[in-house]
């Protein structure tokens, strides 16, 4: 058989959803954003509110998100995401606002606005990747980085007297009044991409009902931080990054 | 005739947003500006107009919603004072640099650090040369009045909209707590969401199939770009300096010595001129009423009728830097100026003007 005569409409078995562009992505091999965008992308497709939605990118690797979701953005300053998405909600009721940072950017120097937003109840979803490393600058150490893990700026392992123990904001949030569903995900295989599509999905529709704040968060590698091949750094995340962010829902009412 | 109400300063900021159709308001309580956000929360225009009012965890954070809600072509606005400026120095030149409209009043008080509660006019600098990073530019306007603030609300919100630029309204702790009598304008709808489509198309309103998509970013990694933008922001600024300038004098027609002040300064000038001019002086008064641009021309222009210029503030001498440079070594330029909170009294500076020019 030919294979012309296999590419045809009826044999899709996937196709690329359009609101995901064609720009090819800056992100390393292996890397967990590309998963999450797509993952966001089906989901907005899915819901058809693409002409509804307004993201906010990070400062950090996420940076240029906004080339990849063909959506109107917003690229905001460090860690300041919930509050430019706190004014774009309100002012603007009828649309789904979304912010996308990783874990400097949110649970580093974006601390007050993320616990401020969420303990206002803004009905907008924050959706958090917790790779435990700063990517963009190069592989310094993260509010999130594991005790004994190495990064650029913890040489020789991060220890808790010199550089404080790593923070779980999630499980911090999920303790506030103003959030109505927080959860914890991954995107290292089929079963958790689906997982985590749902938990997108679910968070984009409270943010129409006025329930709160949904507070997503994606543990996910950094191979080029971390220096390890693609396998070798889901195989680390498993072993070390899950026992201590432990996946599954903290928060849903 | 309409009708004239007693208020502070503060309070006018506070009418004249609601009046003038602004969509929100940011804010984070400081001294000596907080009944701005006391005003509006009292007066509920949520629930009239549907302007959205919020106080923030911080200055920062203001700042920061103030450029989430511009990015959807809003009318959004926040106030603070000093040292609450200098935290929202990072967002605003954020906003410069995405070429948000946006207007921020700035009630100084003195410095540097946390200084005092009492006015000052030590963050012109601030305002107009910078304070955040990068080359950029804000509209400033200098109000000397309650009414002054009042209808530099809706100037501002215009001039923003017109530059796609924030515009700072630099105001001062004497004319944010005078209560004076204020004529508010007609009301003006808050715009529809048809007209914000229509007068910002490069707002975030939703990627429809009839358009691209619309990005609000500062970010350009390639310095090539970077510098396009550059050059598009200072072809801007030129614009606005040619188009924008705005000033008002007081008997300086026949005037063979010039007081420069703003603000809250020019009305003490104005005293002081009046008791220069029954002493025989024949002194007059300019007040620079934008900030950025500055009336460098029409300084410029009055130089062959001066002998010399005093300049007032409440500073160590900010403004007196582009009074030298309009002059440019031309006539004799003084400067008398009071800091740390202390305001002058038309008393002192004639007594400066005479030490200056008539000893």
């Amino acid at each position: 058989m030919d294979i012309k005569d296999i590419i045809k409409p009826e044999n899709v078995v996937y196709s690329k959803t359009p609101v995901l562009s064609d720009a090819i992505m800056h992100y390393c091999p292996g890397c967990t954003h590309g998963v999450v965008h797509k993952v966001i992308a089906e989901v907005i497709e899915e819901m058809g509110i693409q002409d509804k939605t307004i993201g906010i990118s990070p400062v950090g690797c996420a940076v240029f998100a906004y080339n990849y979701l063909n959506i109107d953005w917003e690229q905001a300053a460090h860690g300041r995401a919930p509050a430019l998405a706190t004014a774009t909600k309100r002012l603007n009721p009828d649309k789904y606002v979304f912010t996308y940072q990783g874990d400097g950017d949110l649970a580093s120097i974006g601390t007050a606005e993320v616990m401020h937003a969420c303990n206002r109840g803004e009905n907008i979803v924050i959706v958090f990747i917790n790779n435990a490393i700063y990517g963009m600058t190069g592989g310094q150490m993260a509010p999130t980085t594991l005790l004994g893990q190495v990064t650029a700026t913890t040489p020789y392992g991060r220890d808790a007297k010199l550089n404080g123990y790593p923070l779980k904001i999630t499980e911090l949030l999920a303790q506030l009044e103003g959030t109505c569903y927080v959860t914890r995900q991954s995107a290292q295989n089929p079963a958790s991409v689906r997982k985590l599509k749902k938990a997108i999905r679910k968070a984009f529709e409270n943010s129409m009902m006025e329930k709160g704040t949904s507070f997503v968060e994606v543990v996910g590698t950094c191979n080029s931080g971390w220096k390890m091949s693609p396998v070798k750094a889901n195989k680390w995340m498993e072993e070390n990054m899950f026992p201590f962010y432990p996946l599954g829902d903290m928060k849903d009412r | 005739m309409a009708e004239k109400i007693l208020m502070k300063g503060n309070e006018a900021i506070a009418y004249g947003a609601i009046r003038c159709g602004a969509d929100g308001y940011f804010g984070y309580p400081i001294t000596p500006q907080s009944e701005v956000m006391e005003t509006l929360m009292e007066q509920k225009p949520w629930e009239t107009t549907g302007m959205v009012v919020l106080q923030a965890e911080s200055e920062t954070s203001s700042i920061n919603m103030v450029y989430g809600g511009a990015s959807t072509g809003k009318k959004v606005m926040t106030s603070s004072s000093s040292l609450g400026i200098s935290l929202m120095a990072e967002g605003l030149s954020y906003l410069a640099g995405a070429e948000l409209p946006c207007v921020v009043v700035n009630v100084m008080r003195g410095g540097p650090g946390l200084g005092t509660i009492q006015p000052s006019q030590a963050d012109y600098f601030q305002a107009v040369k910078g304070g955040g990073h990068g080359d950029y530019k804000m509209i400033v306007l200098a109000p000397a009045s309650a009414q002054d603030m009042y209808d530099y609300v809706g100037l501002g919100f215009d001039l923003a909209f017109k530059y796609r630029i924030p515009a700072m309204i630099l105001s001062d702790g004497v004319i944010g707590q005078m209560m004076e009598k204020v004529e508010m304008g007609e009301m003006k709808p808050r715009r529809t969401a048809e007209q914000v489509k229509a007068e910002c198309p490069w707002a975030l309103t939703g990627k429809t199939p009839e358009r691209d998509r619309n990005l609000i970013t500062s970010l350009a990694l390639d310095p090539n770009v970077q510098e396009r933008v550059n050059i598009k922001l200072q072809a801007k600024y030129k614009e606005i300096q040619e188009n924008e300038v705005r000033y008002a004098t007081y008997l300086a027609e026949d005037a063979e010595y010039l007081f420069v002040a703003y603000g809250s300064m020019s009305r003490i000038c104005e005293a002081a001129v009046d008791q220069a001019r029954e002493a025989g002086y024949k002194v007059g008064l300019l007040r620079p009423i934008t900030l950025f641009p500055f009336p460098e021309k029409q300084i410029k222009d009055m130089i062959p009728q001066l002998k010399g210029i005093l300049t007032v503030e409440m500073s160590a001498g900010q403004m007196v830097e582009d009074v030298r440079l309009a002059v440019e070594g031309r006539i004799p330029v003084e400067f008398y100026g009071r800091m740390g909170g202390i305001i002058p009294s038309p008393d002192e500076v004639l007594d400066a003007f005479v030490k200056f020019f008539k000893k």
